[in-house]
């Protein structure tokens, strides 16, 4: 058969129905297959997919939850997308996020038996810093030796969980701990507010949404952005543009790993309070499908860290009323993330049906 | 004020959600894992005492493979919320996690293993004495070895795990004043690949019996291929190295987890710190070898049968630390608290605890 | 025990043994690799094969369909990766991160029955000749078949890719592929093989490991190698001959460590582990440094989509 039925055609630009219709195709797929595999497990489609997506949200606490859960892969994600939009591949944001956990840690360790209002500030202060010098070196190592950026990041997030392996089960552990692998509790002080009563959602949630609105604004509202978007576009126009390369790299790697730190900052002293082997469920890593499914955008990386972080608290609840064991959940979690990104061709291409001709049949 | 009404009115709503889900009436038993069920060790042992309480008529629910970060809260807060009566968190990492969710579940029981807190008093803590199976493995090893040399594959240096290593170590000198524990810390509860990697350089170093504290089968499988003497750790190892396991220790968690789930259910049930050894079946042992040769195998019972009874302890004086300081002094017997945090090793084991 | 050459000889044996798996992901990697695509999924596609592997060898009872069962499972979940990225044009990262979620998740759902099973022995050539050699006995007898094929592969991979006509095309294609495709090549279907190949190779990884390594099946029982193996790519500067030598490197600093440890040396276990990486990092400055050298080694598209207008 010589004529195609279909021919696909590269989009010139981008229409922004597409942009907004394309999330809600992948997950109409997503139920779809979804379903169909709790189906064919032997589970009840439809209720499977309620306590995935539904019941984890349904009251107050479950959804204080989802923004606890989301709000580290949110911060994460925004910072990325500083480094993904520039054409810089930052993917060692667990190491960064790591490393600003033990630099901030170890200020809250200093402090383990003071109360006062200063020290979760430097807290805080300490991590962001701690993630910045970490991604410094993938930044330095390019713009100096011109080195990979995303396997020298790769490779320093398992330094770094050595390091802080290393940390908790020596120097740092708890005197009185009996040699468990954790450090003391970090006090009161160190600790982030909690906003409400009984809930666990802390004052972390403001900073990432302050770095949601603060990105926004630099990407569409700067030189820096329009900078970004002009070496992302192509770093040989850039050149010729007279940008200084260099500067942007090590800019755009420095935001990013303070906002991995602080997402380290929230976790330890948001729901930890101490430092042990297991600050992140992978978060660096989570974090990366958020930000190109949240298409780089501040408000889609709002809802794509939202839809993540559901997939996991789905998993939980499944487990929990219908007993699904845990691995359905994560391939279940792997199709979404599949579809996802697989709706983002929708976005630069289009599909004209070209109409069958008798004769051909 | 307009704040205190909106936080008034979120806890108000969030209790509400508390009580309309924890209204089913039925008795149910929950429990969190740390590994998937199909470790074929820890979590593997635990689930298979949840089976035990299912089969006594008795509903339950596990999480598996729940990270020990800030996650485990919510899967525990989840399960009280969702009407479980007792709530069995079965990782030491639990422990912070566990305590905080049983003071906002004041009606729910929580057992937490391993663990040292009770802040609330429906908090209970279990675990095993797994050094009484360990005392006899050393009474075994120190029997079988040509080379007098007992390799020992060893996880975090935590006080269990120290215990384990001493109580073995004063077994077999007793019976063999010439042995040598080699040691290696391998930093993971659980990696096939870095066990078998350990348990094979300790062969090659001239230790001809294996045995390991962590939870894998892969060191009992290199020691068949070998052909040396190796030890089952968790469950019953005995089909992955026929030749080659003299025994191995059980974690038996299903009369307890039983025995406390029921006390729940008839309201019986009071806080309490368990350690349960091989007099409460806790810990078993799985059948021995008839190559130890019918002599050892009437001597290891009578030990087993002594140390179930209590007329013998692992650890009786006089016991010296390596420096040669007296622990336990002659005619006594370690007691709890010291056990419980035991960080040093007794003289005869060679190297230091890794810091 | 004692320091003489025979007992050298069982160490660099366990060393060898133990970097099969490396040298096996790593290969099929590193031809992914050349033809400019990134796949991160490595791990995912391991343990997809360790569990097939497994599950074929206790079913079918057949080593040799297990073999070439988990190989197939690897191109099968590769074909996945290479759909999103090469047909869909997704971004190879965020795909290869997906994609190990769901290898893991997946593997768990497909070896539920078949944990607590103890694996067949799998044959080796010459075991009696291993014992009765010093030094050269245990390093080149008493192996599997896959032991053997692992330390010849970097050797057929070198010349693939420097010799033959194929080879070279998927070099072209990975270093500029805007002038492969002038030149009449289809860049996508060669970067599909490569993606292909690179699953199967990875299968067969994650097979050793549950079928002779640790004859068992457990979940997660890759434990990380496929990152390791994604190191060993960059320390060799996709070498493939430098592969064997980085993952005796590797191999040696782990098992040396519990030798270490054994002998009753105190050591910072956690800083010889970081090692590894540490080393590939230094190797990486070392090469880029240069413009010329990294031309010469570093895929220049590597990780970046190729779409054609038709």
């Amino acid at each position: 058969m010589e004529g195609k039925l279909i021919k696909i055609v590269k989009r010139d630009d981008i229409s922004k129905s597409v942009f907004f219709l394309t999330p809600i195709l992948a997950i109409i797929l997503t139920l779809i297959s979804g379903g169909l595999i709790f189906y064919l497990l032997g589970f009840k489609p439809l209720e499977a997919l309620k306590f995935f997506f539904i019941v984890p949200i349904n009251n107050v606490y479950g959804f204080s939850e989802l923004l606890l859960k989301a709000t580290p892969l949110c911060l994460i994600a925004i910072g990325l997308s500083f480094c993904f939009k520039s054409n810089n591949w930052n993917i060692g944001a667990e190491g960064q996020l790591t490393f600003g956990g033990i630099v901030s840690g170890g200020v809250a360790l200093l402090f383990y038996n003071q109360e006062g209002f200063y020290i979760l500030p430097l807290v805080v202060l300490a991590g962001a810093v701690g993630g910045m010098i970490y991604a410094m070196i993938p930044a330095i190592l390019k713009t100096h030796f011109n080195t990979n950026e995303i396997l020298v990041s790769l490779m320093l997030v398992y330094v770094s969980k050595l390091l802080l392996d290393y940390l908790v089960v020596g120097p740092w552990s708890n005197p009185e701990g009996f040699n468990f692998p954790e450090t003391r509790q970090f006090s009161n002080s160190a600790r982030m507010p909690i906003l409400f009563e009984g809930l666990r959602i802390h004052a972390g949630i403001f900073i990432a949404l302050a770095t949601v609105i603060i990105s926004w604004f630099v990407f569409y509202k700067t030189y820096l952005g329009f900078q970004m978007k002009v070496s992302g576009f192509s770093l040989k126009t850039a050149k010729y543009a007279g940008y200084k390369g260099k500067t942007m790299i090590l800019l755009v790697f420095m935001i990013s790993g303070a906002c991995a730190g602080l997402a380290g900052v929230g976790e330890i002293t948001g729901p930890i309070g101490q430092l042990h082997r297991e600050i992140s469920p992978d978060y660096g890593f989570t974090a990366i499908i958020v930000a190109f499914l949240g298409r780089l955008n501040p408000i889609g990386i709002i809802f794509a860290s939202l839809v993540v972080a559901l997939t996991y608290l789905g998993a939980e609840t499944a487990q929990i009323f219908m007993q699904i064991p845990k691995y359905t959940g994560q391939v279940f979690q792997g199709m979404i993330l599949f579809f996802l990104l697989a709706s983002d061709y929708l976005l630069f291409f289009k599909i004209k049906f070209l109409g069958i001709k008798k004769n051909e049949l | 004020m307009l704040k205190k009404i909106f936080r008034y009115f979120i806890s108000s709503l969030f209790f509400l959600s508390v009580t309309s889900l924890s209204a089913n009436a039925e008795f149910k038993v929950g429990f969190v894992y740390v590994g998937p069920t199909g470790d074929h060790g820890w979590t593997y042992q635990h689930h298979e005492g949840r089976n035990a309480v299912e089969a006594a008529g008795m509903k339950t629910t596990f999480v598996e493979s729940v990270p020990e970060g800030a996650d485990s809260e919510r899967v525990i807060r989840q399960l009280a919320q969702s009407g479980h009566d007792i709530i069995f968190t079965t990782s030491f990492g639990y422990m912070d996690p566990t305590n905080k969710v049983a003071k906002d579940f004041p009606n729910v029981k929580f057992e937490h293993a391993t663990g040292y807190k009770r802040e609330h008093s429906n908090v209970s803590t279990y675990s095993a004495r797994f050094y009484e199976g360990r005392t006899l493995l050393g009474h075994i090893a120190g029997k079988m070895t040509k080379t007098n040399t007992i390799g020992y594959i060893a996880s975090f240096p935590i006080p269990e795990v120290i215990r384990g290593i001493n109580a073995m170590t004063l077994a077999a000198q007793k019976v063999n004043p010439k042995i040598k524990t080699k040691i290696v810390w391998v930093f993971t509860w659980y990696d096939p690949g870095k066990e078998s990697e350990a348990a094979q350089a300790l062969i090659d170093q001239g230790a001809d019996v294996i045995m390991q504290h962590t939870d894998s089968t892969a060191p009992v499988q290199v020691a068949e291929k070998a052909g040396v003497w190796s030890f089952g750790q968790a469950s019953d190892m005995q089909r992955f190295a026929p030749k080659s396991i003299l025994t191995s220790i059980i974690d038996d968690w299903a009369p307890y987890y039983v025995e406390r789930s029921k006390a729940a259910k008839n309201g019986t049930w009071k806080q309490q710190d368990t350690w349960h050894g091989l007099k409460d079946g806790m810990v078993a042992m799985a059948p021995y070898n008839p190559a130890m040769g019918s002599a050892l195998v009437k001597e290891v019972e009578q030990l087993q049968k002594d140390l179930a009874s209590g007329k013998k302890h692992s650890f009786t004086g006089p016991i010296y630390d390596q420096k040669g300081n007296l622990l336990v002094a002659e005619g006594k017997v370690a007691d709890d608290g010291m056990l419980a945090g035991m960080s040093v090793y007794v003289k005869g084991v060679e190297g230091d605890i890794p810091q | 025990m004692s320091f003489d050459i025979s007992f050298i000889g069982v160490v660099i044996a366990s060393i060898m043994a133990s970097s099969v798996p490396l040298i096996l992901a790593a290969s099929g990697e590193l031809i992914t690799e050349r033809s400019g695509v990134l796949n991160l999924g490595v791990e995912g596609m391991m343990i997809i094969g360790a569990i097939s592997g497994f599950a074929l060898m206790i079913v079918t009872g057949n080593l040799f369909i297990a073999i070439i069962g988990s190989m197939f499972a690897g191109v099968i979940i590769s074909t996945i990766f290479g759909f999103l990225t090469q047909t869909l044009l997704t971004n190879h990262v965020a795909t290869g991160l997906a994609l190990t979620i769901f290898g893991i998740g997946m593997s768990a759902m497909l070896g539920k029955n078949f944990v607590g099973i103890p694996g067949k022995e799998f044959p080796v050539f010459f075991d009696n000749l291993s014992e009765s050699i010093p030094f050269f006995g245990p390093i080149l007898f008493g192996h599997s078949i896959v032991f053997y094929f692992a330390f010849i592969l970097p050797f057929l991979t070198n010349y693939f890719l420097k010799k033959t006509k194929i080879g070279l095309m998927v070099r072209a294609v990975g270093d500029s592929p805007d002038s492969a495709s002038n030149q009449g090549i289809n860049v996508n279907l060669v970067r599909y093989l490569c993606i292909l190949y690179g699953g199967a190779m990875c299968g067969l990884a994650g097979a050793y490991l549950s079928m002779i390594y640790t004859p068992q099946w457990i979940e997660n029982m890759t434990g990380g190698r496929g990152w390791i193996a994604l190191a060993l790519v960059v320390f060799s500067t996709w070498n493939p001959i430098k592969i064997l030598i980085g993952a005796m490197i590797f191999g040696g600093i782990t098992i040396l460590q519990l030798h270490m440890q054994a002998l009753g040396l105190r050591i910072p276990v956690q800083f010889l582990s970081a090692l590894p990486y540490i080393m590939t990092i230094i190797v990486l400055v070392v090469i880029s440094r240069d413009s010329r050298k990294i031309k010469l080694s570093t895929p220049s598209s590597l990780g970046k989509s190729f779409y054609k207008e038709k």
